[in-house]
């Protein structure tokens, strides 16, 4: 089971549900954080890192001898990344995306492929937890490719959560792909449920099972709620706004250590998304229907 | 010769435009006759990266021999630099300002990414 945490933006408690989710599991877990150029669930899972290694996309190397100065390359490349005005194309690697294309056009064969470096993925382990997080080299913008590395690393049999990063971009769905069930965490306040449509409507969109976890309950109103009733939204969590969970965040420990009455509230997280999962599983593999059983 | 100059107007009394990959046109001035064309430069200033590379490729499809401009970024000296393109920075307020400096002989051809990026 690979369960996703996204919300529609920073700050709504993101990494604390995803980080305190990993710990409660107990049995080994694996958590991704796919926040890329801000990667913070190490804060609260801390452990040696057993592993670091380097991610490459390959960027086209042209060989001057075969190339005829067709410009073909260049009339491909939708970032300017290759550039041909009558002459041996010039490539400028800061803005290859790595797709290949210039080399499947190009009608010499004059495009072979080398490596540019564009960031790292950690394997930490904490405890129960296997923790891989990507981190982009300062100055790259590819965050999906890095995270689809990441990803790549994910083995099938552990369980795993992948945390996004916040918002609805490229890389949040890059990161989401894949995942059987999304838990977006939301706060109850007008602003929280503005990003909450929106994140609504981009697990939608990619057809991936999903509920809400509403996190600061007592700080705001009930709208969050009322929309997730209308819009027939299974609610999985609700962490209550308690004093002590803002302190045990500002000093880096896990609700799940400090406060061992929640352990129950993460774990029944855990079980409500493999149940809704399994729901899913039944509904669209054996054309099973609660409505006529 | 043709001289493309980065502005935001479309005359000779228009003022130059000191970059070079986000200036909204070009007005590409032709010697020979003493005319001009003005060249919309919309996708360089739309876009999020490599608007000084695309730009240069829009004023070397333009045939021009040189380019008068403010100041120019790496990326977009070396594909002018490839296409043939002479690069001159100029403070010039007004395009006219800028061609008669440039008919004068008082501007200097930016030969290397430092000369262009001031
Ligand atoms: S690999 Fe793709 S992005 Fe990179 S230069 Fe070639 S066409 Fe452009
Ligand atoms: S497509 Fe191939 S042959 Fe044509 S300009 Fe590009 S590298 Fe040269």
């Amino acid at each position: 089971m690979i369960l996703g945490i996204a919300s529609g933006k920073g700050g709504t408690g993101k990494t604390t549900v995803a980080a305190n989710l990993a710990r409660a599991y107990g049995s080994p877990a694996q958590l991704l954080d796919c926040d890329v150029e801000e990667p913070n669930d190490h804060l609260f899972l801390r452990g040696p890192v057993r592993e670091q290694e380097i991610i490459t996309i390959p960027v086209p190397q042209v060989d001057a001898s075969l190339c005829d100065a067709c410009g073909e390359c260049s009339r491909f490349c939708q970032y300017s990344a290759i550039v041909s005005l009558r002459t041996t194309p010039i490539v400028f690697p800061e803005l290859c995306h790595g797709c290949g294309g210039c080399a499947l056009v190009c009608p010499q064969g004059a495009i072979g492929e080398t490596e540019r470096r564009i960031g790292v993925v950690e394997t930490v382990e904490s405890e129960n937890v296997t923790l891989m997080q990507g981190r982009l080299d300062v100055g790259v913008a590819l965050a999906p490719p890095l995270i689809r590395a990441a990803k790549a690393r994910m083995r099938r049999e552990t369980p795993a959560i992948v945390d996004a990063p916040p918002g609805t971009s490229c890389p949040v769905i890059a990161a989401l792909r894949g995942t059987d069930f999304v838990a977006l965490v939301t706060e109850p306040t007008p602003f929280g449920l503005h990003d909450l449509t929106l994140a609504v409507d981009m697990v939608r969109e990619l057809r991936i099972p999903f509920g809400v976890v509403v996190n600061r309950v007592g700080i705001g109103d009930d709208r969050v709620h009322g929309y997730c009733a209308a819009e027939k939204i299974p609610v999985l969590l609700e962490i209550p706004d308690d004093r002590r969970i803002a302190e045990a965040y500002s000093v880096g420990s896990l609700i799940v250590d400090a406060l061992p009455e929640y352990r129950g509230l993460f774990m029944s997280l855990i079980e409500k998304t493999m149940k809704l999962k399994c729901a899913e599983i039944g509904v669209s593999a054996g054309g099973y229907d609660e409505n006529q059983a | 010769m043709k001289i493309a100059f980065t502005t935001s107007g479309e005359t000779l009394n228009a003022p130059m435009d000191f970059r070079f990959g986000r200036a909204p046109k070009f007005l590409v001035y032709d010697t020979d006759k003493d005319t001009f064309e003005v060249i919309d430069n919309r996708q360089g200033v739309q876009t999020a990266q490599g608007a000084g590379i695309q730009a240069a490729e829009t004023v070397a499809r333009a045939g021009v021999d040189s380019l008068v401009t403010g100041h120019c970024g790496p990326k977009a000296f070396r594909v002018l630099s490839a296409a043939g393109i002479t690069i001159y920075c100029t403070g010039a307020p007004t395009i006219a300002a800028a061609l008669k400096d440039f008919r004068a002989g008082k501007l200097t051809p930016a030969d290397s990414v430092d000369d262009a990026w001031q």
